[in-house]
């Protein structure tokens, strides 16, 4: 034994005791390994969750100085200082806010002067900006060496050339609207067009030039003909590449001097540096895309290949979940032991489910599934693990072979990545050991338990042991009814699974598990937490900030949402900040006392001039870049060609600079057309409004006009590609060419494909309608009880059929009227004669020995009706029996095999009779001619075919002439119980025959005949007939119920007979002469042909409906009638005691049903059903459902399905009455009769 | 093995949708089609990953103009892998050793995804020198062989695409058809091998795959003719037990017979 096999063995014995283990204690397990994925997963919190916002790091400016550029700064330091911020910035931005106001407000001034003038001074502040150099001890610095020298825009902004620097500082201001030009400015009369001539029309994402230009948000910086507060306030912004304090402390100072801000509070006193993460293009998107399509691809393929399981999804869920889980717990315990993620995730994720894989699981499933399904559930498992064992380790040891390869690239990312995929690999190893070989004994138990629950004890289907003896009679199994007359049990095909469609499958798991709604809840609660997530006052906001655990983050997605300062952590004092300036927060005092504030005109200025000059500094002036868009930084930089992906700015304390102007200045500053413009100043009453669009209403509410159609065009346009998904889906899953074959057999065929992989074919499920061919007149009556089926047609024939395979198992040949017209009868009787007779001889052979030569033949069904029911292969057979007629001959010397033949023989010309004579002479029967009974035209389906009528004896001609009486009229009602056959006739017989079995299983001969004229009995057990009666009435049977040894007979004149039916069991089939013993209790309902049948009328309803009975049910107990009356009426059927007569049809009763459950349902030939209480004798529902008689009605447990006269078949729900389908049928089907079980 | 059985007794009663999809044209149409789609798809979101790195093959204007830069190279990457997919199979049948190996689609989906992931580790990892790169790629390339094919015939043609495709990308440079925008001449010819190598392989999975996904549709369809064959016989062989009563083996004469 090598080392490798030893090791094999251990690892094998290993994974089986494992497996025991598993599956004896699932719950424990699974328990515990939730709690380890939940321990492993728990380091994740403290890792910074995903978003592309940008991060903040407070640094105070004194003793500030960039950080190194190397990474070696100190281990214990990560607390403090976040990770990027290492290096130089890309820019130190030097905001100078600039707040200005016309004080004291004139009441001449127009709105124009509210900006005008404090916008012209932008242009001496750029100047002063531009020309302050430092001059010190060290020398002269001047702006130009300090700043961000920019070079070209991007070539597609060449419009925004003349409005942004190029080739020099990058400072804003704006005055960059006029192209720095104060001319320019005083030439424009239309300031404010200027400036939004390069807003964008549509909903705004990024930041916009005149955010850029300004520095402030829009709304605050008051350059409106509007604006209520008369405050202006833009910024002048300036990027400096070098970081000199000793520059910006003289800038500062500066300015400060020159244009002092009195009650200025600003602190100045900290650096904020903000950090940008890597924005995702297009670009990146698709790549990303791609790779999650291929993932959920692999996912779909793999998962798909699990089979043969009780919950496929269940299992492929926890595949999922193993393989997800484990890449969780490989970041946890990577992140747990000092390894910090630096790769994106989302980029990596898929390569590391796919590295990872879905193989195991689905080995392993395999593997226990095709285990012998008898085992126990613990060795099952057991031996599935461990006849996978060896596979899984090899493939896991070279997995992380592979791995350890991509290890030693030295490449970090790589060795990174490889790293994350070994811990998840062993994570997953654990995972799928413990967790999902736990699910799968759960799935697999469920399974065996479904299994068990759907089994029925094989001796339920079996039918009571027979009298030993004669077992070789009693080969086919006949259906036991014990109590429930019309549940039928198919033995085997009942287990045969059927294999529905594979989308029919999805729809009906759909519908099953209600995904959709779940689907649809999981979404919802999905996106309420996404938009509490990013909500900007929202829970990304606070746990970023607690994440970090440094300067807070008080930007949101956009700027113009405001943040509510509760979520906002420590760092502003203020706990009432405001989201107003200064001059804001006073403007709700003057607001909300509009009216009561008298306006006198002239001297209203006082009143007018109280908010304008407050031009007051607080902390949030100082934060004000906050409120800007979080793009607007890395728009600006991209604009030339500066990414800042990855990379930080560094923002410096903003400078103050408070303009005051008289309003001589701004009166000065007008330009000629601003004092003709229609403009009025601004009035307070309207203050609300103007707070409401503080841009121009314009260009405001052209805005929202333009998003309010986009939104309502994107609406549509969803609207319209959800109707259109709804319809494909339903063409998809609905396809009008149900029953056209060869339509999809591919993709069927394509779906078994992973059947085939594990060698099991799904049984064929085509089905073909059997046609059962024989009769030659119209069907008149039908009766089955799901073994044998018997039909009758106009012509008088009954014959039985088996219901599964459509043999013709008995011919009974027009009951009533050989005796009168037999030998010159019409060519029908006489072939039916013929064939009785031609049967008789052919059932000699087969009973030699119990049949003595007198004894009357069963008449039994030609055989020909064999291959009336499959026509299509009349080819091959004749192919076949052609051919090789010697060969064949002495295989098979049976003549009832010619005789089976007969009709392929028939072209060749092979005359078999001398075959036929011969078999007759053995047995001792001469074949005699009878030319009376000789029919003129040979066999009944193939009339062409020339039959040598020679050599079949009609040697029990009288005794076959005996059975039938005088007694005829045609068939008017049918039932089928058991063996036993009970047919009604227009004449008002009741005749109860039997349709028997043979040994052979195949055929079927109507041994006994007994029929009981109105309780006379008359038993003529030899001929198998009835005697006639002198009691006979003569109405006609127009229905008949056959339950439970009792018959019930309704007839045309609307009387109803109760019928008993006995059962004796012979001594012997020789002794039914005479009538049955009284004392013989009949213990089953299967009635052995050897038991004599007699049939004693018990009770007679002589009126009972005053027309003719058309419908007739039993169920229960219960027995319903259904009359041209309009009525029904229900009976007791111990003592045909009428319980209820109901009313509520405007037509006769065509049709009834009522079932074990005592459900009624009643249709009528208004078309109406109606179902009905049976206990209450209320009626319960009423549907108007066909357009003329309604044929036929049956129920299920929630459904009645319905057949009118109008072609259709309507099935509807049953507690609702509504049409849940109708099925148009082709032909003119109008009159028949189903029946569903 | 995959065209082979197609000359033999063909279904005549099968459906249309079968029989064109048995027709051997049509076939390798159909694949010939889809092959060459999955190239195209696969040359645009690679040359998107390269894009992302400034190597790539191709000048940008700007990145969102993938598809006026260079319109004949997507249709080239699809030709190929079209030709491709369908010699993988084709030599498998020639050389008689059909590929066994991990015949199912999560294979091939898998192989994908390592394939796009080898491309995206060179787009986005940054290396230190060429050298590792190229050794990198060369080894993910291997394994990716080693993982998913494990044929001989797949390893060579992999090769000789891998060969040959580079041959014609430099001829193309050197002529001065398109240029590389790095100027890293070494580097680039240093991953376009194993990149080659490695879409070889895939398109060759993909291939296989989809000719063994058809040949098994012909397969089931000549199942289906013959399963009716079995029917009527099994229907042949029924009569005859119901007629004969007790001899039933004698039918199987018949059917070996007409078989």
């Amino acid at each position: 034994m090598t080392l490798t096999e030893r090791l094999r063995e251990k690892i094998s014995q290993a994974f089986y005791n494992h497996g025991l283990f598993c599956a004896s204690y699932p719950i424990p397990i699974i328990l515990f390994t939730g709690l380890c994925i939940l321990a492993c997963c728990y380091p994740l919190l403290k890792l910074p969750l995903p978003g592309t916002g940008p991060v903040e790091f407070t640094t105070p400016v004194k003793d500030y100085s960039p950080p190194p550029v190397a990474s070696d700064h100190k281990p214990e330091e990560p607390n403090e200082q976040p990770e990027w911020y290492v290096g130089a910035p890309v820019a130190y931005i030097q905001q100078i806010f600039v707040k200005s106001s016309v004080s004291p407000w004139h009441k001449n001034l127009l709105a124009v002067d509210v900006f005008r003038s404090p916008l012209s001074r932008a242009f001496q502040l750029v100047e002063e900006i531009r020309n302050h150099v430092l001059r010190d001890s060290s020398g002269t610095r001047s702006l130009e060496e300090v700043c961000l020298q920019v070079t070209d825009l991007l070539p597609g902004l060449r419009k925004l050339r003349n409005l942004l620097p190029e080739h020099g500082c990058l400072l804003l201001s704006p005055g960059n609207f006029w192209q720095n030009d104060r001319e320019h400015f005083h030439a424009d009369p239309d300031i404010i067009g200027t400036i939004h001539q390069h807003e964008p029309k549509t909903l705004q994402t990024s930041a916009t030039l005149k955010d850029l230009l300004f520095g402030v948000p829009g709304k605050y910086s008051g350059v409106s003909l509007y604006t209520r507060k008369r405050l202006v306030s833009y910024t002048i912004t300036l990027v400096f590449q070098h970081y000199d304090a000793r520059f910006l402390g003289s800038l500062r100072a500066r300015l400060m001097l020159l244009h002092p801000s009195p009650n200025c509070s600003l602190r100045a006193e900290s650096l904020v540096h903000v950090h940008f993460k890597e924005e995702i293009g297009i670009a990146e998107l698709i790549p990303l895309v791609t790779t999650y399509i291929i993932l959920f691809a692999y996912i779909y393929f793999s998962t798909r290949k699990i089979d043969m399981v009780k919950s496929k999804w269940g299992l492929a869920l926890a595949a999922v979940v193993t393989v997800l889980s484990s890449l969780l717990m490989s970041v946890g315990l990577c992140t747990l032991f000092g390894l910090t993620p630096t790769l994106n995730g989302g980029e990596i994720f898929p390569y590391l489910v796919v590295v990872i894989g879905l193989e195991n699981v689905l080995v392993l499933t395999k593997s226990v599934v095709s285990t012998p399904v008898d085992l126990e559930v613990k060795l099952r498992i057991a031996q599935g693990l461990s006849n996978e064992s060896w596979s899984i380790m090899k493939n896991m040891a070279t997995e992380l072979g592979i791995i350890l390869i991509g290890y030693f690239t030295l490449v970090p990312a790589i060795q990174e990545f490889c790293l994350f995929a070994v811990v998840g690999l062993v994570s997953d190893f654990f995972l799928q050991m413990l967790f999902f070989t736990t699910v799968l004994s759960i799935d697999i138990r469920r399974m065996e338990l479904a299994d068990l629950n759907k089994r029925l004890p094989p001796e339920a289907c079996l039918p009571p042991a027979k009298p030993a003896g004669r077992p070789a009679r009693f080969e086919r199994q006949l259906a036991v009814r014990p109590s429930t007359p019309h549940t039928i049990t198919l033995q085997p095909s009942s287990f045969r699974n059927l294999r529905l469609p594979k989308r029919l499958r999805v729809v009906y798991f759909l519908a099953r598990t209600r995904l959709a709604q779940r689907l649809i809840m999981a979404g919802t609660v999905v996106w309420i937490g996404i938009l509490v997530y990013t909500d900007p006052a929202g829970l990304r906001t606070y746990l970023t900030a607690q994440v970090t655990e440094q300067s807070p983050l008080g930007e949101g997605a956009l700027a113009s949402m405001p943040v509510p300062s509760g979520v906002l952590p420590a760092s502003h004092p203020d706990p009432a900040f405001s989201i107003f300036p200064p001059g804001a927060s006073k403007l709700p005092e003057n607001q909300t006392l509009p009216g009561e504030l008298p306006e006198p005109g002239a001297p209203a200025e006082g009143i007018h001039d109280s908010p304008a000059p407050e031009v007051t500094w607080g902390t949030e002036d100082e934060e004000l870049w906050r409120k800007l868009s979080f793009r607007h930084w890395p728009t600006l930089f991209s604009y030339y060609n500066i990414t800042l992906a990855k990379r930080y700015i560094s923002l410096l304390p903003v400078i103050p600079v408070t303009l005051r102007l008289n309003p001589r200045e701004a009166l000065e500053g007008r330009h000629p057309q601003d004092g003709r413009s229609a403009w009025p100043p601004p009035r307070p009453g309207q203050g609300g409004l103007w707070e409401a669009g503080p841009k121009g209403p314009g260009t405001a509410q052209a805005h929202r006009d333009i998003t309010l159609y986009k939104v309502a065009a994107l609406g549509l346009a969803s609207g319209i590609v959800l109707v259109l998904l709804l319809l494909c889906l339903y063409r998809v899953l609905c396809p009008r060419n149900y029953g056209q074959p060869g339509s999809g057999p591919g993709r069927r065929r394509r779906g078994e494909l992973p059947c085939d992989d594990y060698g099991y074919a799904p049984p064929e499920t085509e089905i073909v309608p059997l046609v059962l061919r024989g009769h030659l007149m119209d069907i008149e009556c039908l009766a089955s009880d799901g073994m044998l089926l018997v039909s009758c047609c106009l012509a008088g024939h009954v014959c039985v059929w088996d219901a599964q395979t459509g043999d013709c198992l008995t011919r009974i040949p027009h009951l009533g009227r050989q005796r009168q017209d037999s030998g010159v009868g019409s060519v029908l009787e006489a072939q039916e004669s013929w064939e009785r007779l031609s049967d008789g001889g052919k059932g000699g052979p087969e009973e030699p020995g119990d049949s003595p030569p007198l004894r009357h033949r069963p008449r039994g069904p030609p055989p020909t009706s064999l291959f009336g029911d499959q026509p299509d292969l009349t080819c091959l057979i004749d192919t076949n029996f052609s051919a090789q007629p010697q060969l064949l001959e002495p295989a098979q010397p049976e003549p009832r095999y010619r005789a089976g033949c007969r009709r392929a023989q028939a072209s060749p010309g092979y005359d078999f009779s001398h075959l036929v004579q011969r078999l007759y002479q053995e047995e001792g029967m001469a074949p005699v001619h009878t030319p009376a009974l000789r029919p003129p035209s040979p066999g009944p389906t193939l009339p062409q075919a020339p039959e040598d009528e020679g050599g079949f004896p009609p040697e029990k001609g009288s005794p076959s002439l005996a059975w039938a009486p005088s007694a005829d009229g045609s068939i008017w009602s049918l039932e089928l119980q058991g063996s036993l056959i009970v047919v009604g006739r227009s004449s008002g017989r009741l005749e109860v025959g039997r349709g028997d079995v043979c040994a052979g299983g195949l055929w079927a001969l109507l041994a006994r005949r007994c029929s009981q004229p109105l309780g006379l009995q008359v038993w003529d057990a030899i001929e198998g007939t009835l005697r006639c009666s002198s009691e006979e009435v003569s109405s006609g049977i127009t229905a008949l119920v056959f339950l439970d040894k009792r018959i019930v007979a309704a007839r045309l004149n609307g009387s109803l007979d109760f019928f008993s039916l006995e059962t004796h069991t012979a001594l012997s089939p020789l002794q039914f002469r005479g009538a049955p013993g009284r004392g013989s209790s009949p213990t089953s309902p299967m009635y052995s042909s050897s038991d004599a049948v007699a049939c004693h009328l018990t009770h007679t309803v002589p009126c009972a409906h005053q027309k003719p009975i058309t419908a007739l049910k039993a169920a229960a107990g219960r027995l319903v009638t259904g009359s041209q009356d309009h009525t029904l009426r229900v009976y007791r059927l111990e003592d045909s005691c009428c319980l209820f007569t109901l009313q509520g049809h405007s037509g006769a009763i065509t049709t009834v049903y009522i079932d074990q459950t005592m459900v009624l349902a009643s249709g009528g030939q208004d078309g109406a059903i109606c179902l009905w209480d049976v206990l209450t004798g209320s009626r319960v529902s009423h549907m108007f459902a066909h357009r003329g008689d309604v044929t036929s009605l049956t129920c299920t447990t929630s459904c009645v399905i319905s057949s009118g006269l109008d072609d259709l078949i309507s099935i509807w729900d049953r507690s609702t009455g509504i049409r849940l389908y109708s099925i148009q049928q082709v032909g003119m089907l109008g009159a028949t009769g189903f029946s569903v079980f | 093995m995959a065209e082979g059985e197609t000359q033999s007794p063909g279904p005549k009663k099968c459906g249309p949708y079968i029989s064109s999809v048995t027709s051997r044209t049509v076939n390798l149409m159909i694949r010939g089609v889809v092959l060459f789609f999955i190239g195209v798809f696969l040359a645009l979101v690679l040359n998107l990953l390269q894009i992302q790195r400034n190597v790539t093959l191709f000048p940008p204007d700007v990145i969102a103009s993938i598809f006026s830069s260079a319109w004949w190279v997507p249709p080239c990457c699809g030709t190929a892998s079209a030709v491709i997919g369908l010699l993988y199979p084709c030599i498998d049948r020639h050389l008689g050793e059909p590929h066994k190996f991990k015949r199912e689609w999560s294979s091939v989906m898998r192989c994908v995804a390592v394939f796009v992931g080898i491309n995206h580790a060179s787009a986005k990892v940054d290396f230190d020198n060429n050298i590792q790169l190229s050794l990198t790629l060369a080894a993910l390339s291997i394994g990716l062989w080693w993982t998913f094919d494990r044929s001989r015939s797949g390893f060579g043609l992999g090769i000789g695409i891998a060969f040959l495709a580079t041959l014609i990308t430099q001829l193309l440079v050197y002529n001065g058809v398109y240029q590389y925008t790095s100027p890293d001449f070494l580097y680039v010819r240093s991953w376009l091998p194993c990149i080659f190598f490695a879409g070889g392989i895939t398109m060759g999975n993909i291939g296989r795959q989809l000719a063994m996904i058809l040949l098994e549709v012909k397969v089931i369809s000549r199942r289906v003719y013959q399963h009716q064959i079995v029917l009527s016989l099994n229907l042949e062989e029924y009569i005859q037990l119901k007629s004969s009563h007790g001899t039933p083996r004698s039918s199987g004469n018949v059917c070996s017979t007409k078989l």
